[in-house]
């Protein structure tokens, strides 16, 4: 992505090119190019850049059907009410804490699985085991919820089955209306879903240590374990470092779908994320100026998760992910 | 290398019992809901349906497709799915060639402005007004035009066309042939596993989508997808507390199985295309995705 340097030098390059005398001759020349590339250019400005453009409602008493000239402008005010609003810290502290949760075990538990499957010597269990693992990377979360809401049903659900037969509980627990419970559920489809997904970096990786580092450590009598401490482990050491950050810089977009899918009126307070307070509040109720403000916090958050992990990533490894 | 340790045994014996588990985990939801909606509604009231129907029968899959509803949301799934993998490949394609060409004028200029929106969006708002300015609401082309492009897509595509080797192009065009036909008739071909990876992605997030149906064309019938009609059973189920026997839906009333039964069976429907085509171009995407992490 070395590319993404360009976005400063834009203006400044490209001279040659513009040169007057040849200017004409190059656009006929790659008229082709031209006309490969303008109509998604143009598409991207529509989709992309006129939405950025709709920051500004974020400041007006904004009214759908008034043109730009004919809106109110309020300044701060609708940052003022959100920032004054206790629905608003409840929604962002279920925000962090569902992604914090989905750092420390979407994150890690990829990387222990692959190192497992690298240690399977039968191929073709291996294969199996993969296989299966990716499957629900590939389902939607509609479908994940309709499973776990079955799965953790009240009325002959799986999990209160098997709690039951095993008596160490009395009655059936209804794990979809328990607010407590949400999180906890929550970070386990998330794993559920994405682990054999995300563990493929990481085999890939593993798959670039070179042979003769195992090898010469079983000459020496190294255990498995040993051998994953000391050779697997430091070998994916730079790619574990480079995931972390990416994931890092996408803390707080964490979506909403699981959420929204997953949530009944019971677990409310602690189901709410900042897309899904976006969503009831602006689009559902019709404010769409306080929306937008809380969309722009997102982003801007975001953007400065996004840039301290690029830092951090370049003073200590010399690798920019922007 | 054949000493094996106790150490070592015991290591394989856990890891390949954990593995079992991880697959049992992984498979058995899938499969209990394949029981149930191959099970007499009546009869999966009583529970203990594990992996295996009690009372084998179709009536469920019969009862779903025969309202107009799911079989048109599940034509629209599949045109949805079909239109939009191909319309948006190609752009892909089109946009990865064009910043791969060191000689393209405006390169710099088209990959500032592509990667710039990987890192700042609107957000859901603006692109909600957005969409209802340009009357894109109940319009087939909401499931199309809105997410044509994905930016990730088109740099790991582009990255598989920067190892490709350049004199392919140059000696094409000596013999005459425009950009055009050079991407049609060299690059193209030459990209199939990224294409055929990205496709999957690109046609598997397709069938998956259900918000933009929730949000502009929820109202409109001949635009409800499979997703989508799964989506408000699943919540009707969900808002009529745990007890989903006696939650109701226009589609379920007066016909003797229980909507979840019913959910059951659409879920399946849901899932098995994509349990047809995964497996098939697994290889393909392992290095695609792979080739992607590198250059990422």
């Amino acid at each position: 992505m070395q590319n993404n340097i360009v976005v400063n030098k834009v203006n400044s390059g490209n001279k040659k090119s513009f040169r007057e005398y040849n200017c004409l001759k190059v656009l006929k020349k790659q008229k082709y190019l031209i006309f490969m590339s303008l109509p998604f250019v143009i598409w991207l400005f529509i989709f992309k850049y006129i939405p950025l453009w709709g920051w500004t409602m974020a400041f007006q008493k904004y009214m759908p059907g008034r043109s730009f000239f004919e809106q109110e402008w309020v300044g701060f005010e609708y940052f003022i009410k959100m920032f004054q609003d206790s629905t608003f810290y409840l929604v962002l502290r279920n925000t962090i804490a569902m992604s914090l949760l989905s750092l420390i075990f979407g994150f890690t538990l990829p990387i222990v699985l692959a190192i497992l499957i690298n240690e399977i010597q039968a191929n073709k269990f291996k294969r199996v085991v993969q296989t299966i693992s990716y499957l629900p990377h590939f389902v939607s979360w509609v479908i994940v919820a309709s499973l776990f809401s079955k799965m953790l049903s009240i009325d002959d659900g799986l999990v209160n089955n098997v709690l039951l037969s095993l008596g160490l509980i009395d009655k059936p627990i209804a794990f979809m209306g328990e607010p407590k419970l949400f999180w906890g559920i929550i970070t386990f489809a998330d794993v559920w879903k994405e682990i054999g997904w995300n563990s493929i970096i990481f085999l890939a990786a593993i798959a670039g240590i070179s042979p003769d580092l195992y090898e010469s450590a079983m000459v020496d009598g190294a255990s498995r374990l040993r051998r994953i401490w000391h050779i697997t482990l430091p070998g994916i050491l730079p790619t574990v470092m480079v995931i972390l950050i990416m994931t890092m810089g996408n803390l707080i977009n964490i979506g909403f779908e699981k959420q929204y899918l997953m949530r009944t009126s019971l677990v409310r307070d602690y189901s709410d994320v900042l897309d899904l307070y976006i969503l009831d509040y602006g689009i559902s109720a019709g404010r769409w100026a306080f929306g937008t403000a809380a969309g722009i916090f997102k982003s801007v958050v975001s953007i400065i998760l996004l840039f301290s992990a690029n830092t951090i990533s370049k003073k200590t490894m010399g690798v920019k992910i922007v | 290398m054949k000493k094996t340790s106790i150490g070592d045994r015991v290591f394989d014996v856990a890891n390949y019992t954990f593995m079992v588990i991880l697959t049992i985990v992984t498979l058995y939801p899938f499969l209990n809901v394949l029981a149930i909606s191959l099970n007499d509604s009546i009869d999966t009231v009583k529970g203990g349906i594990t992996i295996f129907p009690r009372k084998f029968t179709l009536n469920n899959y019969v009862q779903i497709f025969q309202t107009d509803t799911l079989l048109s949301s599940t034509l629209m799934s599949v045109l949805r799915t079909v239109v939009g993998t191909i319309t948006g490949i190609i752009s892909t394609g089109m946009v990865a060639y064009v910043i791969s060409r060191e000689d393209f004028f405006a390169k710099k200029f088209v990959t500032a402005v592509f990667v710039f929106t990987m890192y700042v969006s609107g957000g859901l708002i603006p692109e909600y007004m957005l969409i209802r300015n340009l009357h894109l609401t109940e319009n087939f082309l909401v499931y199309i035009l809105p997410g044509l492009i994905s930016v990730f897509n088109v740099i790991v595509l582009r990255s598989f066309i920067d190892a490709l080797p350049f004199e392919l192009q140059e000696s094409a065009k000596l013999d005459g042939a425009n950009d055009l036909v050079i991407f049609i008739k060299i690059i193209f071909p030459l990209c199939m596993p990224a294409v055929a990876t990205l496709s999957l992605f690109i046609a598997v997030g397709q069938w998956n989508s259900w918000f933009d149906t929730y949000l502009y064309a929820g109202s409109k019938k001949w635009l409800s997808t499979l997703q989508f009609e799964l989506q408000k059973i699943l919540l009707s189920a969900q808002s009529s507390g745990q007890q989903d026997i006696y939650g109701s839906s226009d589609m379920v009333s007066q016909k003797r199985v229980s909507p979840e039964s019913l959910r059951m069976a659409m879920t399946i429907v849901a899932t098995l295309p994509i349990l047809f085509v995964y497996p098939f171009v697994q290889k393909y995407f392992i290095k695609g995705l792979t080739l992607g992490g590198v250059k990422a």
